[in-house]
């Protein structure tokens, strides 16, 4: 409904970024921005066509089209007068040098210790009811697409190739868990690495074909690649199940005690009550150590040989072979450990749901977690984690927002705007942090000091 | 007299159908500097790229050191202490200036890292106050001094520089054309060097080859080059330093 005002407030930005415009002038600024709704609502607002049988009535909504451009020369009056003046005056952000390092390092403690201990601090915060939904949806749901925001880092942040294919190893990995689950009865701490060097093998399968493409025509081929892998476990039916998936995965143990109520369960072993909490929190902790993991290898592989080669290989990569640095290996290792950690998330995301389709792998996926990462700023570890904190924890939260609906009627169903919510983000993204959440780079080698590295100087759309 | 350090040998390549280079011979000796000078598109950066092994020649040989290096990757090549500083310097911008010259000395993993930083930044003073400032953020001349001093971390037995003069202020120029007559006389390096800047390129050179659409045309020492009408002529005149 804001459309029109937003495509002019590039035009009007570079107008009048530092005066205040005149109140005279914003006012009819705005008015105009009321009749463009007015002038665009008419035929997809204004008129409502209703069906009864077989008859169509029109229906004229003046009262909705009035209110809606009335909103449109609010907000517009209120940017041109608040907020544009308030934009072009304030100073550029730049937290991270801002902060004190040491309250970066309390920062960093606090944060994992929450982290570490948020299954029980929702448990005694919510109850044995309702702690179920705050570490089933929002903790370990939210760290499997950490976990997949940060190895898919490794290839689009770290390594500079786009690919809008991901899901496919997250795919390889659960579906290749999940058959050598059920086929072969192996357990869950088989099949994770399995599905792990699986999803590897993909990686190098995919990589070797595109060796030669980048930007663009990359994201093209993943994109496919991403595609085939989905239609091949719909079509591939004496496979994978088509359509009807795989159910009866096994669960995971905890050492060969499974989490149920009898005799040889993991609460008679240890003489607890049995209920279904445990196995939320031991899944909890696997996907945390899995996501611990991910973050770990990243870090140590940025500071040795082959993570700087990947740096400079998303720099330039004509340089890069100058300098004797074999980008071959170079893209193939990103691409396979890239995708190992995809396999692993799969892994995982199988042995929890307990049935998979491919009804979970659509290219949607691909797009969420590659959001993330351009959300996050590409290569910074933070930024991703901060990312899916927000984009899947705010989906999460979209759930809980039955209240709305006294507000809005009871057809009202917040999850509807999920997508509109993101773009909104994205856009807002654009115009104030065009480089993602975290745009310092740090170095991952110095002398003496350490130095961030602003990102704010660097020309937007390079490298 | 030894066998040249770098032999190229009746060289083609071609851009898909296009012929870049028409059968090419050059030498170049240990401890010597070699300028090739030619105009725009005549085929300067190409062969050097073709020495890299991107893109590969098709005929004819190249031998570096007693090895044939035709075939071989550009990494391979690396390895044999080939070092190279491509056309339009080509720093990684979002990396330190530290974390360029790391790049640099890859191939060896950092094995001899303090010791080439002492000598790079010796050699660029200016470097030395920037090691941490992003390599975008350099002015040119700097990206130019870190582009060499990058190929230099890898202890290359052979520098090739691609006009290292490339848009670079006069004053620049001559600090850039020091350095590398610097490590010549003190190292013994041996350059060859690829430039537009026919003057001060042949001053600097002991040989220099002129190459037209190709092909060579034209070989003998920088001085007398330098007084040939005909290269005067085509790459010296209108352009009076």
């Amino acid at each position: 409904m804001r459309g029109p005002s937003i495509t002019q407030t590039a035009t009007t930005r570079d107008t009048a970024p530092h005066t205040r415009p005149g109140v005279a002038a914003a006012f009819f600024d705005a008015l105009k921005t009321a009749l463009l709704v007015i002038g665009l609502g008419t035929p997809i607002i204004l008129i409502e066509t209703r069906q009864s049988g077989a008859v169509v009535t029109l229906h004229l909504r003046f009262g909705l089209l009035a209110a809606l451009a009335g909103i449109a020369f609010a907000a517009r009056l209120l940017h041109l007068l608040v907020i544009a003046p308030w934009l072009a005056n304030r100073q550029p952000l730049r937290l991270a040098e801002r902060i004190p390092r040491q309250f970066k390092t309390w920062a960093k403690r606090a944060v994992i210790a929450f982290v570490v201990l948020y299954p029980f601090i929702a448990l005694a915060l919510a109850g044995k009811g309702g702690a179920i939904k705050w570490i089933d949806n929002f903790g370990i749901q939210l760290l499997i697409y950490v976990m997949l925001g940060w190895g898919l880092n490794i290839v689009v942040g770290l390594a500079g190739l786009l690919d809008l294919g991901y899901v496919a190893f997250y795919a390889v990995g659960a579906y290749s868990s999940a058959l050598l689950a059920t086929t072969f009865g192996l357990s869950f701490w088989l099949c994770l690495p399995l599905a792990g060097i699986l999803a590897a093998f993909w990686g190098i399968l995919l990589g070797f074909p595109v060796l030669r493409l980048r930007g663009d025509y990359l994201a093209i081929v993943t994109l496919a690649f991403g595609e085939i892998i989905r239609l091949v476990l719909i079509n591939w039916v004496d496979f994978t199940g088509g359509y009807a998936g795989i159910s009866g995965i096994p669960r995971p143990t905890f050492f060969g005690l499974p989490f149920t109520a009898g005799e040889d369960g993991f609460a008679a072993f240890f003489g607890l009550q049995f209920t279904p909490l445990h196995r939320l929190f031991f899944l909890f902790y696997v996907i945390l150590a899995l996501a611990f993991l991910t973050n770990y290898v990243t870090i140590k592989l940025r500071r040795l040989p082959i993570g700087r080669a990947w740096e400079a290989l998303r720099e330039d990569e004509i340089a890069c072979r100058s300098l004797g640095i074999d980008t071959v290996t170079t893209k193939l290792t990103a691409f396979s450990i890239g995708a190992m950690f995809g396999g692993f998330a799969g892994a995982f995301f199988a042995a929890r749901q307990g049935f998979i389709s491919p009804e979970s792998f659509i290219f949607m996926e691909s797009a969420v977690i590659l959001a993330i990462v351009v959300l996050g700023g590409m290569g910074s570890q933070v930024g991703v984690a901060i990312a899916a904190v927000v984009m899947i924890g705010g989906t999460e939260l979209l759930r809980e927002l039955d209240w709305l609906k006294q507000i809005f009627g009871p057809s009202f169903d917040p999850t509807k705007y999920r997508m509109l919510l993101f773009g909104l983000a994205m856009v807002a993204m654009m115009v104030w942090k065009p480089r993602g959440l975290i745009s310092t780079r740090e170095p991952s080698i110095v002398l003496h000091e350490r130095k961030a590295i602003s990102g704010d100087l660097v020309k937007e759309g390079h490298g | 007299m030894t066998a040249p350090l770098l032999q190229v040998r009746g060289v083609t390549a071609y851009y898909g159908k296009i012929c870049a280079l028409k059968g090419v011979d050059i030498d170049v000796n240990a401890n010597e500097i070699v300028t090739l000078i030619g105009a725009n598109g005549a085929g300067k950066s190409t062969l050097m790229m073709t020495i890299f092994g991107d893109p590969r020649a098709r005929e004819g040989q190249i031998i570096y050191d007693g090895h044939d290096i035709t075939q071989l990757a550009p990494h391979e090549i690396a390895r044999l202490r080939i070092a190279q500083s491509p056309e339009g310097r080509r720093i990684f911008a979002r990396m330190t200036v530290l974390e360029n010259l790391q790049m640099g000395a890859s191939i060896d993993n950092l094995a001899h890292f303090d010791e080439d930083l002492e000598r790079v930044t010796a050699l660029f003073p200016r470097l030395k106050e920037r090691l941490y400032q992003r390599g975008g953020t350099l002015s040119g001349g700097e990206q130019q001094m870190l582009a060499i001093a990058r190929a230099l971390m890898s202890r290359p037995r052979l520098l090739m520089l691609d006009e290292p003069s490339l848009g670079l202020a006069p004053l620049i120029v001559r600090q850039i054309f020091d350095v590398i007559r610097d490590i010549n006389q003190t190292d013994g390096m041996t350059v060859f060097l690829v430039e537009q800047n026919a003057f001060h390129a042949l001053k600097l050179a002991h040989r220099a080859y002129v190459m037209v659409n190709g092909e060579i045309t034209m070989t003998g020492t920088g001085r007398e080059l330098l007084s040939r009408p005909e290269v005067r002529a085509a790459y010296l005149e209108g352009g009076r330093h």
